[in-house]
């Protein structure tokens, strides 16, 4: 660490770190002209390294030992029997056969008639008319007990997640060292690819509901645990000053003060929580878990695009209504609160019983009737849909096939192809070499440790290669996310009529679960590693985006003005005042674009990708590959790890840069 | 600058006990804060040698039961820690606070409370109000807290309303009020507990100027109504000559000087004081007993008569027009005599 940090400080006193990347690249091409095809540690795709075999049998362990090792029989078969019978429990009520009965309790004219007095209720009409329709097109689609069994997973986590996360959010926005202490596991949790803890997760919990539960669980209790804190801790510091100084007790000031103060935030929290637990919930097919997820997945593995685009439609559908519902109970919130003195409390009561009663006696018939419980297949237009997407899919691969062969062809021979035999033709010291200087170069002494560190871990897993196959496609991902980040960020920064335009579809973007995304694009592409890049991009480019807009709308508006005044161009205001201006929001965009990259490097796998995504894929299916599949799992993880902290070390050297600090001298 | 004077103020019992006694207050933000206490080092010295900044440093006063006590200095001359060290919303360093014979900085959590439910409550710069309930509920909220039955502590908050003004605003949201009005608020809320002392931390230097002055009427109308002892802090001078009995003014953490209005602006402590009155017009709060002089030799003692706390201003007139020196006298007899030759030169700011 030392020799590290001395050759980081005389790197500052040398002249430019663009030259020297730069040097360090042309020698990393003379390196690989000369030694290129040695040390590359290839493996083939059924074939085992001893730890892989020792991971295999460490598993098997485990799995021997759920029935006799008193941390599974006493702590972990618990939490694995409550979790499965809780999902179960709303199964029976909505999607699966229960208590003697050939239907679940409620059937769909039930469902429909609760869920719609809950949008009404919670609401708006708007909404309870979208959530009426939405629910009915999940019969129509005829995907009814998929859907319901989605839902199923999906509600029983939330409520799980907001049980979990809203008090322990409570208590972060209260305690500044609780804060401290969950930030970091937080950032870890969210930072980590998803498929990634899905294996380890079947280890304790069995593949099933439970493992689907606590996988979503992970992935859904950190918004709910942030979002409470930031809505708790947001509260005026006068307002609490106002509250103490009249002598309210710490509980008085929470129940009175803070947590009403904080409501609308923690109704926000909870959207975020339900988007992120539906997105997972989908996912958690690949484990096994029940619901529209399981389908598209089947389809995505015979590569019938019409069924994936029926059940993804679903997802779609499911993942709109949902957002709606509790974007408007937020604002309702806020709306009450205004007009709340207009309408008497006897009124909303009235109101209230009459919508619960009607539900009800819709929920009784359909608990009661087979023609309100079952969906009549009559009205199932699945068929035309899958058709339809069949002949479009079809259609478009035909005669798109010059314009998305050029594309394909450009970016794969341009690119990807380069990069690649660059990484996996090397020696793998060289590599490590090369990443260790560009680490230094561009980031910290700390982050080319940490680069250090992990490559060698990498190494040690046994797939030197299929990582570098990853990691070059996850760069070339990461470029393309950067380019369409920087031009559409730049345009919505400037214009407020691009950002009107773009920002719904780019909010859209991110409340779509990601297996969703791989639908149109293979349908477009077909099944390549090109088809698993676009993915990534196209769930990694909205957040870019939005990070390079605000960076660029938060340009001190003086500035701009000053410059135009001296006569720059709109050019030369974007490259030379706005940009540079906006860099650490660009940096930061470029950092998050990479994790959201990264964590579509499984989905990939199923779609053709290879490489770390195929070995994790692998893994769920085949008993004897499943200790390979673990270590990619890692090998994963670890990857993103580095990048993570190289990508943080040259954000913060952005942002010293930008505030004149060391850097770039 | 215009400082119309309080000239009806009521009378104050300067022997009895004072309602609030601070002796020897420090607060000291840092590392190792109870170590700076004591300390005679500037603030830069104290910055660079202990890394702590003391806000308030050794202050001492008391107030006076039914007083308007007024805290005025610049902002970061810690007279807004200075209020808030006064129920511990600030946890002072060192000191004696005595409210009343009961030790504040000995209390604990509980009895804490109950004085800041019962006897002290504060008005706040931006009002810190709940956005969530409407005007009644902000202003029964101290009475919520306490436990007091729904009923009752909404007839109280009503009562309190129409005192402020407010009445028909009960069931309006914070965020549909000018500021003034939101601030009437505030200070409705704080009169809900009906405290012994009201405390104000520069309540109107977030409003516009003619509000502002509307509201300092406001609070010399219901001075005069409730006749609570307040204790009120802000960087306006005028406004700490327009409200207060006394006016405390601090530097740099340390009190500078106590005075009622005319003996700061008639005798500054030192020349940070005077400089800062040197724009006060004098004749507007000097009074007579600032001005008069012994009677010279052979001068006609049969002029009209005027008391010694008549300020200037309003002296002018009697003066001017008098064709002899005006008597200036108290109970004791006759104190001194003012001439137009006096009162010009006041009025013309020769040097005092």
């Amino acid at each position: 660490m030392a020799a590290v940090t001395a050759v980081a400080a005389r790197l500052h006193k040398l002249p430019d770190r663009r030259l020297l990347l730069a040097l360090v690249v042309a020698a990393w091409v003379v390196g690989w002209a000369v030694l290129g095809g040695r040390d590359t540690q290839q493996l083939g795709g059924a074939e085992l390294t001893p730890l892989h075999r020792d991971l295999s049998q460490a598993m098997d362990v485990i799995d021997d030992s759920r029935n006799s090792n008193p941390f599974f029989l006493y702590f972990i078969n618990y939490i694995r029997l409550f979790l499965d019978d809780a999902v179960t429990f709303v199964q029976a009520l909505i999607s699966q056969p229960s208590f003697g009965r050939p239907l679940p309790v409620l059937g769909w004219l039930g469902v429909v008639a609760i869920a719609t007095a809950v949008a009404l209720l919670g609401g708006n009409r708007k909404v309870a008319a979208l959530t009426a329709a939405g629910f009915l097109s999940f019969g129509l689609l005829g995907l009814w007990q998929e859907s319901m069994d989605t839902l199923a997973l999906t509600l029983t986590a939330v409520a799980l997640s907001l049980a979990v996360g809203i008090p322990l959010g409570i208590w972060a926005g209260l305690s500044d060292r609780f804060l401290r202490l969950v930030t970091p596991v937080l950032d870890f949790m969210q930072t980590m690819p998803t498929f990634v803890y899905l294996a380890p997760l079947t280890l304790f919990f069995l593949i099933g509901p439970a493992s689907a539960t606590v996988a979503t669980m992970i992935y859904a209790v950190p918004p709910a645990i942030r979002i409470t804190a930031h809505g708790i801790r947001q509260v005026s510091p006068e307002t609490m000053e106002a509250g103490t100084s009249l002598g309210a007790t710490p509980m008085q000031a929470l129940r009175h003060v803070r947590l009403p103060m904080a409501r609308q935030t923690i109704i926000v929290g909870v959207n975020q929580t339900i988007m992120a637990a539906l997105s997972m919930a989908t996912i958690a097919a690949l484990i096994d878990a029940p619901g529209l997820g399981k389908t598209v997945l089947k389809a995505l593995q015979t590569l019938d695009v019409g069924t994936a685009f029926n059940a993804g439609l679903a997802i779609v559908i499911m993942a709109v209504v949902l957002d709606r519902v509790t974007s408007a109970a937020s604002r309702r919130v806020e709306d009450q609160r205004r007009a709340g003195r207009l309408r008497s409390a006897r009124r909303r009561r009235i109101e209230v019983t009459a919508v619960l009663g009607i539900a009800a006696v819709l929920a009784y018939q359909s608990y009661t009737y087979l023609w309100a419980a079952d969906f009549p297949i009559e009205a199932n237009v699945g068929s035309y849909v899958r058709n339809a997407a069949d002949t479009a899919s079809a259609w478009v691969q035909d005669s798109l096939v010059t314009y998305t062969n050029a594309l394909k062809n450009a970016l794969t021979n341009g690119l990807l192809n380069p990069f690649e035999a660059l990484l996996t033709g090397s020696p793998w010291w060289l590599v490590c070499l090369v990443a260790v200087a560009v680490a230094l170069l561009v980031g910290s002494a700390r982050a080319a440790l940490v680069t250090a560190i992990g490559l060698l871990m990498v190494l040690a897993l046994g797939l030197w290669q299929d990582s570098m196959v990853t990691l070059a496609s996850t760069l070339v991902a990461t470029i393309l996310v950067m380019v369409l980040g920087v031009v559409a960020g730049v345009w919505m920064g400037r214009s407020d009529r691009a950002d009107t335009l773009l920002r719904p579809v780019l909010d859209a973007g991110q409340t779509m679960p990601a297996f969703v995304y791989l639908v149109p694009i293979l349908g477009l592409f077909g099944p390549t590693r090109f088809t698993a890049i676009i993915a990534a991009v196209v769930f990694a480019a909205p957040v870019a985006i939005k990070l390079v807009a605000e960076g660029i709308r938060r340009v001190s508006p003086t500035t701009v003005e000053a410059a135009t005044s001296a006569g720059a161009g709109t050019w030369q205001l974007i490259s030379k005042v706005q940009l540079p201006m906006a860099r650490s929001g660009v940096t930061l965009a470029a950092s998050q674009g990479l994790i959201y990259v990264l964590s579509m490097v499984v989905v990939g796998g199923l779609v053709g990708a290879g490489a770390l995504g195929y070995d994790v894929v692998a893994g769920f299916s085949q008993h004897e590959l499943r200790g390979k599949g673990l270590a990619a799992g890692i090998a994963i993880v670890v990857l993103g790890i580095v990048l993570d902290r190289v990508m943080r070390a040259a954000t913060q050297r952005a942002d010293a840069a930008a505030h004149g600090g060391l850097a770039n001298k | 600058m215009t400082v119309p004077s309080l000239t009806e103020s009521t009378p104050l019992n300067t022997e009895a006990p004072p309602i609030l006694d601070v002796r020897g207050l420090w607060k000291v933000f840092g590392p190792k804060a109870d170590r700076v206490v004591g300390s005679t080092l500037s603030r830069t010295e104290l910055k660079e040698q202990t890394g702590c900044v003391a806000a308030v440093r050794d202050v001492s006063f008391s107030v006076r039961r039914g007083e308007v006590f007024v805290v005025m200095g610049l902002s970061g001359s810690g007279k807004s820690t200075l209020v808030r060290c006064l129920t511990r919303l600030i946890e002072p360093t060192a000191g004696e606070i005595v409210l009343d014979g009961e030790d504040i900085r000995t209390a604990d959590a509980r009895k804490l409370r109950e004085l800041r439910r019962h006897r002290m409550a504060m008005v706040f710069q931006h009002f810190g109000l709940l956005p969530h309930r409407c005007v009644l509920e902000n202003v029964a909220f101290g009475l919520e807290i306490r436990g007091t039955p729904k009923k009752e502590r909404y007839e109280r908050a009503r009562e309190v309303l129409g005192l402020v003004g407010l009445t028909g605003f009960e069931n309006s949201y914070p965020d549909q009020l000018s500021g003034g009005m939101q601030q009437r608020v505030g200070l409705a809320r704080a009169l809900a507990a009906d405290p012994e002392v009201l405390l104000f931390d520069e309540p109107f230097s977030a409003l516009d100027p003619l509000i502002r002055r509307e509201m300092q009427n406001e609070v010399i109308r219901l001075h005069h109504e409730v006749g609570k002892t307040m204790i009120f802090i802000t960087h306006d001078l005028s406004e700490a000559l327009k409200l207060g009995d006394r006016i405390l003014i601090m530097r740099d953490g340390e009190l500078v000087q106590v005075g009622t209005p005319d003996e700061v602006v008639g005798a500054p402590a030192d020349e940070y004081v005077a400089n800062f009155v040197s724009d006060v017009p004098r004749s507007h709060v000097l009074t007579l007993s600032w001005i008069m002089r012994p009677p010279l030799e052979g001068e006609p003692l049969d002029g009209p008569e005027l008391g010694p706390d008549v300020v200037i201003r309003d002296a002018v007139h009697t003066v001017l027009s008098a064709d002899r020196p005006v008597r200036v006298a108290g109970d004791d007899g006759l104190l001194g005599v003012v001439t137009s030759a006096e009162i010009l030169e006041v009025i013309a700011g020769g040097q005092h």
